[in-house]
């Protein structure tokens, strides 16, 4: 089980969290003008990295609320967690 | 290749086994080849058998970075049916079915099928209405499966508890009886031997580190940790690693890889006559011929690639399984590990063309791509042979990711990940 570090509470562990997928997707501003290839890109094609990978997680068993971390998905070890809104850190590879 | 038959048993009895040939080469890999296959696990191995087999194609190599049948192959529980509730899922796993039911004489390798039977429990009158409804989606493909009382569930598995104070009562039961288990390492064995014997070069310890494309945009090769090799053709069926071979085209997918775990408890003798699945309380057992009881956990809930699994989701399906077979409460267990599967929005598998000339794709099994293990090659041959689909593999584009058309099996999956 992950220790998941939440910006709000701090450490907990996994089973207090729900992970809500890929970090950073934004939203098209005129959804009407938006291609089949692009609503494709949108809703399903994913990076999926073997490495560093920025997500978003919810604390539904703590503080309630969303927020944003970087993991790295071959030692599943957190590089950093930020609130939503943030933008995105720089984190040397 | 040399025959296995009782003759050639015989034969190398009186030498005390130790001149058996080796089951197949450890080539050079060569400067070109007219398809490369990526990954050889069962799915990449079956397809470079169908294509030398079925389609002449005999210039091909297969391409592991580790050993043969080492990842997902190696890693599942074995399970084979083709109960699926679409139809074009059901005519794809059907497919793969009646191959495995011929797949022993097939390759002159013993892969252990045994039809002895998948039942998928209800726990609630949803279940009940949901099991049916696949029971008679099956009937209409020509696929079986029946329906079973909590009884008669009973006497077909006698260690399941039919108690009505569990906490999720067995209500019923669909049962398809020509769905089981085979050998999942002689699987891969025995196509690696079958296409081996036909001129396939299976290349281990051979990592791919790039796709190569030429002026036209087309793929010319790939780029190897044993150096370049050219390619008319590349096929991809790298499983967990999909989205990062593809990567290297260019070529992002509508796939994410999560840990799916399995585990295994001390061997016993045999007590557990078939394959049992639950969805509702998510358990999934059957007993291996070694005496093992074979049960498979979920995936985590977030993308990774190592190949681990958290504690708490196999303690989930432990659970469920003490209390439906009371009687392995008291039973250790030997080995927990997990695979890392590629899950698709849509749960069917992607199999076929790419937007890059030349490169094709099988992937998007994620939690159960064992069973169709044959069908998956051998459509999968003949749509890189031909460079147009098979028509059992047209619906599962990656195009249908554009178009909408999806084949939704989310919901049914044998246990839900």
């Amino acid at each position: 089980m992950l220790i998941v570090p939440c910006p709000h509470c701090g450490d907990r562990p996994e089973i207090e969290f729900r992970y809500a997928g890929p970090a950073h997707i934004e939203r098209a501003q005129r959804p009407a003008e938006l291609s089949d290839e692009d609503w494709a890109s949108y809703l399903y094609l994913r990076d999926n990295p073997k490495g560093l990978h920025f997500e978003r997680w919810r604390h539904i068993h703590g503080c309630g609320r969303f927020f944003n971390a970087a993991r790295d998905t071959v030692s599943d070890r957190f590089v950093a967690s930020y609130k939503a809104g943030q933008k995105r850190p720089e984190i040397p590879r | 290749m040399s025959r296995y038959s009782i003759f050639s048993l015989a034969r190398n009895a009186l030498s005390g086994h130790r001149n058996w040939p080796r089951q197949w080469r450890s080539p050079e890999p060569r400067r070109e080849y007219d398809v490369v296959i990526v990954g050889a696990g069962g799915h990449g191995l079956a397809t470079a058998y169908y294509l030398a087999k079925e389609h002449r194609i005999q210039s091909v190599a297969v391409l592991e970075k580790g050993w043969l049948g080492g990842g997902n192959t190696g890693r599942n529980t074995t399970i084979i049916r083709s109960n699926y509730l679409q139809d074009e899922s059901a005519a794809i796993y059907e497919h793969a079915l009646k191959l495995w039911e011929g797949l022993s004489a097939e390759l002159n390798y013993n892969v252990m099928y045994s039809p002895r039977g998948v039942m998928m429990l209800a726990h609630s009158v949803h279940d009940n209405q949901v099991l049916k409804r696949h029971i008679y989606a099956n009937r209409l493909n020509g696929i079986d499966n029946e329906w079973l009382s909590p009884e008669e569930a009973k006497r077909f598995c006698p260690p399941l508890n039919i108690g009505r104070n569990i906490r999720y009562p067995v209500t019923g039961a669909a049962l398809q009886r020509r769905g089981g288990t085979a050998r999942h390492d002689a699987v891969a064995w025995g196509y690696a031997r079958g296409a081996d014997g036909m001129g396939v070069d299976i290349i281990e310890n051979c990592e791919v580190t790039g796709l190569r494309r030429g002026a036209d945009g087309a793929v010319t090769g790939c780029d190897t940790t044993r150096g370049f090799i050219g390619a008319k053709k590349v096929a991809v069926v790298a499983a967990g690693h999909t989205s990062v071979v593809m990567a290297m085209a260019g070529v992002r997918m509508p796939i994410e890889s999560y840990p799916l775990q399995a585990l295994v408890s001390e061997p016993v003798k045999p007590v557990f006559p078939c394959v049992v699945m639950s969805n509702s309380v998510h358990a999934y057992i059957s007993q291996s011929d070694k005496g093992e009881l074979v049960i498979g956990a979920g995936t985590d809930a977030y993308v990774s690639y190592s190949q681990n699994g958290g504690l708490h989701v196999a303690e989930h399906t432990l659970d469920a399984i003490c209390e439906l077979f009371p009687e392995f409460r008291r039973m250790r267990m030997l080995r927990n590990w997990g695979g890392i599967v590629d899950v698709t929005p849509d749960r069917s598998p992607i199999i076929g063309l790419t937007p890059v000339a030349g490169l094709y794709v099988n992937c998007g099994w994620g939690t159960g791509g064992f069973k169709a293990t044959p069908g998956s090659g051998h459509v999968f041959a003949a749509t890189v042979a031909r460079g147009e689909p098979h028509p059992i593999a047209a619906p599962f584009t990656l195009d249908r990711f554009r178009t909408g058309r999806l084949i939704d099996e989310a919901a049914a999956a044998a246990v839900a990940h």
